[in-house]
């Protein structure tokens, strides 16, 4: 999906990056447009997370290009990525456990007053505020996250994310400490995300919320892209084929990594 | 009743046990001395010797919430104590004259910017080049003390300079009773202009309060125990000796029943406090201090979100240096020369202190008050078997037990809350 004037919102293409003899990520090419939920699925190892981190400034690419709205982006860090409004709630929730909510959701970007110091009050409102849009009765604000339910922890990771007014969203599995009733409530917010215009990574093993939440589904295996369909164009049964054959479908657009195993398992 | 007051004011329980435990040894020892203990004379003594470890102790208590170890402080005590003492008894004579008034204060510059540069040093090999804490401040607690040696040969420099040595205490190194009241009551006031303070912010933003007897309870306590501790610093007067030779040269007739002159507050005690309240409000009040504490609890998570890992651990060594080269200051200035062997174990002593005022080993938590009242209970423990009689060797059995008690007991604690 693209704007009107045919740009993406996050364009990443030919993405290399290998670990010793690894090729974790291999010449992988996606786009993401603004209000678009695009899932990324596959085994574990599939080399989804490692792409996302290259993309959140976690991991360092070597090669492959990545642009934000046409323009070249400089993600070198996970502070570049923030600064182009890529915020990211990582699959272990990367909270510093000793430390209040507050302080988790502004860790490396805190609020000062006049003087230069933490102006734990004001963060603490804001806290409040987000919460209460995340998960309404939660009130422990003077707890280290340490001590919080893994509900709550999630619920603390996904606040921090949609705090600094971003632009595109990365989620990795980010339902998956949470109840029934709770995963519902992260649906209803990417929809409501993806209503006020944001781009959205999800990545889950669930196929079912896959189908429920995605607009374009891009299947991983072995670090490269099986194929990218749009939800509408493929069942659920040709999307696990993908992830554990490498099979692509007529309805989707096949990537490099396509039919690569099939040789070998038919 | 009392114990739903305590809960309101929202004091950590881990503190008031330690402060609890702080005043059974207190009555224990005084007991046991026959009342020698609880005097104005000895509770002086002992916080000016609990100084030097308590300024050191708030740098380890950060150090060590890092997931960090710095077992080289002792010897760069020794080293930058020796550093500062040539400044002041061999260069600056030879450059300045004898005690010139600017002596003591380029001797001291000199040596914080020596502590501060010793531990930028060893923080960039730790933070940048990876090389473990343990190993580099290991390697350093050898190389500065070899240094301290090498600066005169072994040779023990004194005297110093008169001005340097008022940071060592002793009845002239002390404020008196008018200036120490002065502290006092500004001390009183600061805590019920902080309590108050916070109290109008939390209502600004509208948030739960707490009780006004719990916020009253805890300015009333922190008053007594401020002007309590004003009070017996006042009640010690100056020697004999001291007395008549300041009736000397001021001229006064000392009258039947000897002058009274009050100690007050000890100059390193003032320091030590100093210290604890810049550093507290460093680990609580500033962005540095949130990240020393993000970087204990997550490094990974703390990287992600941004923070210069690297840069916050290189600053903490830094400010580790610093810290020790105040302590050497103080140390050198109390014995009245610099030796090379000055602030041998000190590295143990300090640990011990955070650990006891229940700094984690593994990181992430810590107060910087906690640490300094460790090392008052650690510094009770020894000048109380000292009151007593008790050998060295037992001494240094029972300070290791209680070492390892203490550590326990917290463990147990901490295990029961999660």
């Amino acid at each position: 999906m693209t704007d009107a004037a045919g740009t993406p919102l996050v364009e990443m293409r030919d993405i290399s990056l290998a670990f010793g003899g690894i090729h974790a990520v291999d010449r992988v090419s996606i786009d993401l447009g603004a209000g678009e939920v695009l899932a990324l699925v596959g085994h574990n190892g599939a080399g989804k997370s490692t792409l996302i981190k290259i993309l959140s400034g976690a991991y360092r690419r070597d090669s492959g290009s990545i642009t934000i709205r046409g323009a070249e982006a400089a993600i070198a860090n996970p502070r570049d990525a923030k600064s182009y409004g890529i915020e990211t709630i990582y699959q272990t929730l990367a909270l510093a456990d000793n430390v209040d909510t507050a302080a988790n959701l502004f860790l490396g970007r805190e609020l000062r007053t006049r003087l230069g110091t933490l102006d734990d009050i004001a963060m603490e409102a804001q806290a409040r505020q987000v919460m209460g849009r995340l998960n309404p009765h939660f009130a422990r604000f003077k707890d280290s996250v340490k001590a919080l339910s893994g509900g709550q922890r999630q619920s603390v990771a996904i606040a921090r994310a949609i705090l600094f007014n971003a632009q595109i969203l990365i989620m990795d599995e980010p339902t998956a400490a949470l109840g029934p009733q709770e995963t519902a409530q992260v649906g209803e917010l990417i929809r409501q995300l993806k209503a006020e215009g944001l781009g959205i990574f999800l990545i889950s093993h669930d196929i079912h919320d896959v189908f429920d939440l995605a607009d374009r589904i891009c299947v991983m295996k072995n670090g490269t892209v099986v194929g990218t369909a749009r939800i509408g164009d493929v069942t659920k049964d040709e999307v696990l084929g993908m992830i554990i054959l490498g099979k692509c479908p007529p309805g989707a657009v096949p990537g490099p990594g396509s039919g690569r195993d099939l040789g070998s398992l038919v | 009743m009392l114990s739903r007051l305590l809960k309101s004011t929202e004091l950590d329980t881990r503190m008031l046990g330690m402060a609890f435990a702080l005043v059974l040894i207190w009555i224990a020892f005084h007991v046991l001395s026959g009342g020698l203990f609880l005097t104005p004379r000895n509770l002086w003594n002992l916080s000016v010797q609990s100084s030097s470890v308590a300024i050191m102790a708030t740098g380890m208590v950060l150090v060590i919430v890092t997931r960090n170890i710095d077992l080289s402080i002792g010897s760069m005590l020794g080293f930058v104590g020796m550093v500062m003492g040539v400044i002041q008894a061999d260069l600056l004579p030879k450059l300045l004259g004898f005690e010139h008034p600017a002596t003591w204060i380029v001797a001291l510059g000199a040596g914080l910017l020596l502590g501060t540069l010793l531990g930028a040093l060893q923080g960039y090999l730790i933070a940048y080049l990876g090389i473990p804490s343990f190993i580099v401040t290991l390697g350093g607690l050898l190389v500065w003390r070899g240094a301290a040696w090498w600066v005169t040969s072994g040779q023990t420099v004194a005297p110093l300079d008169s001005t340097f040595k008022l940071m060592g205490g002793g009845p002239e190194g002390s404020i008196g009773a008018t200036w120490s009241w002065a502290v006092g009551l500004v001390a009183c006031a600061a805590v019920v202009a902080l309590l108050a303070h916070g109290r109008s912010r939390r209502q600004q933003f509208h948030f739960p309060l707490r009780p006004v007897a719990a916020d009253v309870f805890l300015g009333t306590v922190g008053c007594v125990l401020i002007l309590g501790a004003v009070a017996v610093a006042n009640a010690y007067p100056w020697p004999i000796g001291s007395v008549r030779r300041y009736a000397q040269a001021n001229h006064i007739a000392i009258p039947d029943g000897g002058l009274f002159i009050a100690h007050g507050i000890a100059i390193p005690v003032l320091i030590a406090i100093a210290v604890g309240i810049v550093m507290t409000f460093l680990a609580t009040r500033t962005r540095y201090g949130r990240y020393v504490y993000a970087i204990g609890g997550n490094p990974e998570a703390a990287e992600l979100a941004g923070i210069a890992t690297r840069w916050v651990i290189m600053k903490t060594f830094m400010l580790m240096g610093l810290l020790a080269a105040i302590s050497a200051a103080i140390s050198i200035a109390r014995l009245d020369a610099a030796t090379n062997a000055e602030g041998t174990l000190a590295e143990l002593l300090v640990i011990a202190a955070a650990v006891i005022g229940g700094t984690s080993l593994a990181g992430g938590t810590g107060t910087v008050a906690g640490a300094m009242l460790g090392a008052v209970l650690m510094q009770s423990l020894q000048s109380g078997m000292v009151l007593l009689g008790v050998d060295t060797p037992l001494q240094n059995i029972v300070v290791g037990i209680v070492l390892v008690l203490a550590v326990w007991l917290d463990t147990a604690y901490r295990r029961r809350r999660a």
